[in-house]
């Protein structure tokens, strides 16, 4: 224990050079903040106006229900059965959209289903015959919708099911999907509105807009379009997929963002990349290694690689240069930490 | 007649005493914040004309060059801002101003990696710095997450792709039920306010104790420091394993 | 504002176009963009840089 200068007492602790530093008491030097903040300026706005200038930046046209159902209405309608009957990627995917999937988990650790749905999403009424049955004058299309909603869960899942297996092998011409002869119910006149209705643009509008005038949540339209293959080929073609190293990517030959790569690695490496917890397993490591980071200054062997690289010796080689000369004449008094 | 000067170049003793800093006035909350702020950072520490002779690498320019670029982020975002989110998909000096946007924010955090290496390699958490570098590694979170509703915010290809994507990511943790990536006026607000108000503070106070701390002086050299120096504990019930 | 839209669009237009298709490094299981790549080096090459090359400071005294 010793005193500090107003006599109260002070704990005191060993000097631990990779966690202390004793107070500078040598020489000072003129050092112009405001300048050098003008000049960094001044450089930044260069190289920034210049980089602006040499690439300009990317800008690829979004995807649309419309341009996806025009450019491939098979993938289109194939999707649209799956929501149809609940087999696509959102309708199984559980919180927090909906109940019936299950959500990710470490061990007993299950966020996403402590919190629940959240966006509620029921694929079959929000993606097809919500959609549907805003089409006027189309008494056809009405009656399939009430046929189908009528039917017991048996004999929809019969109908799709038998729809599903053969919209695999449709065709498109002469604005109609062709199907294979079968027994499919209200569901074939149903897919094919829902092709018509796409291609058209309306459902681009149906589904952004079916709570309010002024939609800003993209999120039906955008999972929608995500539980087909269009997307999901686009991106692969601009390397932007997830075992593409993706995430840190961009479109075209533009640099993305790549302070992501230590995020994105480990979704290339077991367990993730293989496992249906991949996405939580991945974040609970990145939680801990930046927890390691910001807690370096505690961490006993990881604070001195620093000391151990010896790379300070050239930052402050005339620092150590003008100590060394002076045969350590200016050394620090009793060091505060 | 006596001429007063319309122009003095300090403010008076006497003038600034009849404003504050008489002992009657000291338990004032308004006494008490100046008087801790006063002692923290008198001016010469807030704004030094000079620094230890050590501060002599290119190194050290890295940070001011990361806040530089921070600030020609906000710059051509409040460009954007002025003309709405649709603007850069229609006009040619949109394009141009979004290219200003996104390359300095390339600039932005080659800048800070960079100042992030030079920093760790300085160990420059010594000599009770630490909430220095906690704040530096947090605000290098918060501008991730700044960047990243920032390409969500795009409106293009890009930003369908990563919001669809990004959206498992964000679900399997909890976050989605809140955090919507693929609710785009949700994306657009965090990104234009809350994200960079985060930014700022996180800056403001990383800046403010590098001003209180000073900047880490180097390793010791060999016997500068001698065996069995003690220093202040940091905390007064810790005891020395 | 049609004047400086005109100047914007044609001489800022992008000299170097890089909407083409990009190339990426395979090595391993490690893929990357020559775009990334190149970030990255150059962040490796700068910060080397900016330690090796010699920081003339104004030689004042003072303690």
């Amino acid at each position: 224990m010793s005193a500090d200068t107003n006599g109260r007492s002070t704990k005191v602790r060993k000097f631990k050079v990779d966690r202390d530093a004793a107070p500078w008491h040598g020489r000072y030097a003129p050092y112009d903040l405001a300048k050098e903040f003008l000049v960094a300026l001044v450089v930044v706005v260069v190289l920034v106006g210049g980089l602006a200038v040499l690439f300009g930046s990317p800008d690829d046209k979004p995807v649309t229900v419309k341009s996806w159902s025009t450019a491939n209405p098979i993938d289109f309608a194939q999707t649209a059965t799956t929501e149809l009957d609940g087999t696509s990627g959102t309708a199984g995917y559980g919180p927090p959209y909906n109940l019936n999937g299950t959500a990710q988990s470490i061990g007993p650790i299950i966020p996403a289903k402590w919190l629940g749905v959240h966006h509620p999403i029921d694929t079959a009424q929000d993606f097809v015959l919500g959609p549907l049955s805003t089409l006027p004058d189309n008494p056809e299309v009405q009656a399939a919708i009430t046929e189908y909603q009528s039917a017991s869960a048996t004999q929809q899942q019969a109908w799709t099911a038998a729809y599903e297996k053969a919209v695999a092998n449709a065709t498109y011409s002469d604005g109609k999907l062709v199907v294979p002869k079968g027994d499919y119910g209200p569901v074939a006149t149903l897919i094919a509105a829902e092709t018509s209705m796409a291609r058209s643009g309306a459902l681009d509008g149906a589904l952004l807009s079916s709570r309010q005038f002024y939609g800003t949540d993209y999120t039906k339209p955008l999972l929608f379009i995500a539980d087909g293959q269009y997307l999901a080929n686009l991106a692969d073609n601009q390397h932007l997929s997830g075992d593409q190293w993706g995430m840190m990517n961009e479109t075209g030959s533009y640099p993305g963002q790549a302070w992501l790569w230590l995020y994105t690695l480990w979704y290339q490496v077991p367990p993730a990349n293989t496992s249906s917890n991949g996405d939580i397993q991945v974040f609970a490591i990145m939680i801990v290694l930046t927890a390691l980071l910001a807690l370096v200054p505690f961490i006993p062997g990881l604070r001195s690689i620093p000391r151990w690289s010896r790379l300070y010796r050239l930052i402050w080689r005339e620092h150590y240069r003008e100590v060394e000369r002076d045969g350590g004449a200016r050394a620090a008094a009793v060091p505060t930490g | 007649m006596t001429i007063v000067d319309p122009k003095p170049a300090r403010p008076d003793q006497a003038d600034l005493d009849k404003a504050a800093g008489r002992p009657e006035d000291a338990a004032q909350w308004t006494a008490k914040i100046r008087e801790t702020a006063v002692e923290a950072l008198p001016p010469q520490k807030l704004l030094p004309d000079r620094q230890p002779a050590y501060v002599a690498s290119w190194i050290y320019v890295f940070g001011v060059t990361t806040i530089c670029a921070l600030l020609v982020v906000i710059a051509t975002g409040l460009v954007l801002a002025i003309m709405g989110p649709n603007w850069w998909h229609v006009s040619s000096t949109g394009l141009f101003v979004n290219s200003l946007h996104l390359w300095s924010v390339e600039v932005f955090f080659f800048a800070m990696v960079v100042h992030l290496w030079g920093k760790f390699f300085m160990a420059a958490w010594r000599g009770r710095r630490q909430a220095t570098w906690i704040t530096g590694v947090v605000c290098f979170l918060v501008s991730v997450g700044a960047a990243f509703t920032g390409y969500l915010s795009q409106q293009n290809f890009d930003s369908q792709w990563i919001s669809t994507q990004a959206k498992d990511g964000i679900n399997s943790t909890g976050a989605g039920a809140i955090f919507n990536v693929t609710n785009f006026g949700q994306m657009i607000m965090w990104h234009i306010t809350l994200l960079p108000l985060c930014v700022l503070a996180l800056v403001g106070i990383h800046v403010l104790m590098v001003r209180l701390r000073g900047v880490v002086p180097p390793f010791p050299a060999k016997g500068e420091v001698p065996e069995g120096t003690e220093v202040p504990a940091a905390n007064a019930t810790e005891v020395e394993a | 504002m049609q004047a400086l839209a005109l100047v914007f669009g044609t001489l800022f237009g992008s000299i170097i176009d890089l909407n083409k298709p990009g190339h990426y490094i395979h090595w391993g299981f490690i893929q990357m963009s020559y775009a990334n790549g190149l970030v990255i080096l150059l962040m490796i090459i700068v910060f080397f840089a900016a330690i090796l090359i010699p920081f003339k400071s104004h030689k004042g005294e003072d303690r």
